[in-house]
């Protein structure tokens, strides 16, 4: 299968002062995928990701995101990656549709096309009554869906997902999922943090960060047999116990 | 056709600024029209600092109860108090008090003020050509006792000059009690560019400070450093409704001020304009840099109230002068925009100055807020790195 890679990272390093935030992570993710981004809290998940969102420049290495080079083409970067993060991040006290036209308009898209998308987007989540009340109003896990779609809603190449289902009861988490696998199978490649084990089986490929370093990267099978355990949590578990900075 | 399959191609750059702008700019409006807490601050706040001010902190005085002890009762004594009644300042009260009574009205508090003509009063001006009287004024409000002793001694002061030509005193005293720019004494006159320079301040530097912060907080303020809208925009984008407001409040209190205060408006109105809303970019500027080293709202918010507040009523000059100040706090107030904004104000509205009165501090407000706006945008893009 010819693999186009959409974010490619080799020795990319993120230092405060003396302390590696990120200490030469290599790593490359294909279109399409659903890549899991594993790792106890301080690992230096967050940093890692925003160093690809455009958000931090990286101390020393290379990465390119949707083509576009982490230091010189930031601007491009944004423009081609959804973002959606642990924190609630819509508008609570805007109504759906308006949160919507919101984000639709900050990506440039056209009145015509946010109206068009709007339309189906409230239908594919069955919110047609909802759509005038306010975000604030709608219980957490449709929230959560809500801002999937609307991080995915400028047609992104990547979406970056920061722990998008924490807080959500397990049915909720499954649909989540779906919405995911939904996504992806139209182009949209996924890359996504969880401290949730049976999400990171239902990525294509995972990698698992200790101490700011990529210790494991490959599919949850792979992983598995790899260690001799029959489930990512005892995988998990073995990378993780080795750590020596604290959980936060 | 799903939501998830009727995607478009990719968009033309160009425009893409403008239509960001609009959407961010129909966002914060809806939010501002929805947050009825900061409506209430944005349009309550100028009516009651307006109100207050204006008719409760006012330092004219008028009906002062005066008693009046009369122990000469000749032609003089009864001319001077003819003319006391005449004035509004005063409601006389003649019933004859010693000296005693008249203490213990003023330690009931009763009696504010009193002035007491000796029995032998008529005789000295006559013989001698000077004549004792003494006013006693309750100095434990000593604003009102000063205001109060004044008038009184212009009245005596007065009658004296009165008096010259047919008696042919030694002495004259004229005392020349002329109030500059405010001819009436009105009190209220001298605190509306104040009142208005306060309330800009806060309204637009806490305002601007706690929606940027609000968004840090929320975590709306991270998709949006994501998302291609430039930092730059962002703020700009913040800005906009709040100058729109500001300039609607400032009509608020020029309204309130022209029609409840009856202050006239000397200076060109357009000019006044123009100074206040270079005064309101001055503060958003400030406001934003404080929502740059800030956290949380609260601390926004402390920061704009009493860090700026205090400050802004104690070194713009209207309520205390700021020539009595020791020279290290008159050069803090010269740090101050609100000092600058403060004495535009005053000059073009109360003494009608135009430009050429005023563009010196006009200037030194231009520095200020490119100086405050350049750190707050600069300092917003290192946070960024």
């Amino acid at each position: 299968m010819d693999e186009e890679k959409v974010i490619t990272c080799k020795s990319l390093s993120k230092k405060f002062g003396d302390f590696y935030a990120v200490n030469e992570i290599t790593f490359d993710v294909n279109k399409g995928e659903i890549f899991g981004f594993l790792g106890a809290n301080g690992a230096g998940k967050t940093t890692a990701m925003r160093m690809l969102c455009g958000l931090s420049f990286p101390s020393s290495g290379e990465a390119t995101v949707a083509g576009f080079d982490v230091y010189k083409q930031q601007e491009f970067i944004k423009k081609n990656i959804g973002y959606m993060s642990q924190k609630f991040s819509l508008y609570e006290n805007l109504s759906i549709l308006e949160n919507i036209e919101f984000f639709g308009g900050v990506y440039g898209l056209d009145r015509k096309e946010i109206k068009e998308r709007s339309g189906l987007l409230i239908q594919t989540l069955g919110l047609e009554k909802e759509a005038k009340k306010m975000v604030g109003e709608l219980p957490l896990g449709w929230k959560q869906k809500l801002a999937f779609s609307v991080a995915i809603f400028h047609r992104p190449k990547i979406v970056f997902l920061d722990e998008p289902t924490g807080g959500v009861d397990p049915v909720t988490r499954r649909q989540f999922w779906d919405m995911i696998y939904e996504a992806a199978a139209t182009g949209i490649t996924i890359f996504v943090t969880t401290h949730y084990m049976d999400e990171a089986e239902y990525c294509n490929r995972i990698s698992i960060m200790v101490d700011g370093k990529v210790e494991a990267l490959d599919s949850p099978s792979n992983l598995k047999s790899k260690f001799s355990v029959h489930s990512m949590d005892d995988v998990f578990y073995q990378l993780a116990r080795g750590a020596s900075r604290s959980a936060d | 056709m799903t939501f998830f399959t009727s995607w478009h191609v990719e968009r033309a750059d160009q425009q893409i600024n403008m239509k960001q702008l609009l959407a961010f700019t129909k966002k914060e409006f809806y939010q501002v029209i929805r947050d009825k807490r900061t409506l209430l601050i944005m349009f309550g706040l100028p009516i009651v600092q307006i109100i207050l001010f204006g008719f409760a902190l006012t330092s004219e005085v008028k009906n002062v109860h005066l008693i009046i002890s009369d122990n000469s009762k000749d032609v003089n004594t009864l001319q001077i108090i003819n003319k006391i009644k005449a004035s509004s300042y005063f409601s006389v009260d003649e019933s004859v008090m010693g000296y005693a009574d008249i203490e213990e009205a003023f330690k009931q508090g009763t009696v504010k003020s009193a002035l007491i003509f000796p029995s032998d009063f008529a005789k000295d001006l006559v013989h001698s050509g000077k004549a004792q009287v003494q006013i006693i004024a309750d100095g434990s409000d000593p604003n009102t006792a000063k205001t109060i002793v004044n008038y009184l001694t212009a009245i005596i002061n007065d009658y004296q000059a009165q008096l010259s030509p047919t008696v042919g005193l030694p002495y004259k005293i004229i005392p020349e009690t002329r109030m500059l720019y405010n001819e009436e004494g009105n009190g209220s006159l001298n605190f509306i560019p104040g009142v208005m320079a306060l309330i800009l301040m806060i309204v637009c530097t806490a305002l601007t400070s706690v929606s940027v912060v609000k968004e840090k907080e929320l975590g709306t303020m991270e998709i949006l450093l994501v998302s291609p809208f430039k930092p730059f925009m962002v703020l700009i984008s913040k800005a906009i409704p709040y100058l729109a407001l500001s300039i609607a409040n400032f009509t608020v209190i020029i309204l309130l001020s022209v029609y409840a205060l009856d202050v006239e408006i000397k200076g060109s109105i357009l000019l006044l304009f123009m100074e206040s809303i270079l005064f309101i970019i001055t503060c958003l500027s400030l406001g934003l840099l404080i929502s740059n080293v800030t956290a949380s709202q609260q601390t926004a918010l402390l920061i704009s109230m009493m860090g700026l507040q205090i400050p802004t009523l104690i070194f713009t000059g209207f309520m205390f002068p700021l020539e009595n100040m020791p020279w290290i706090f008159q050069a803090i107030s010269k740090i101050i925009p609100a000092h600058w904004y403060y004495l535009i104000v005053k000059s073009v509205m109360l003494k009608g100055l135009g430009f050429e009165g005023v563009w010196k501090e006009t200037l030194i407000l231009i520095g200020m807020t490119v100086v405050l706006l350049t750190v707050a945008l600069k300092n917003f893009k290192i946070r960024l790195s």
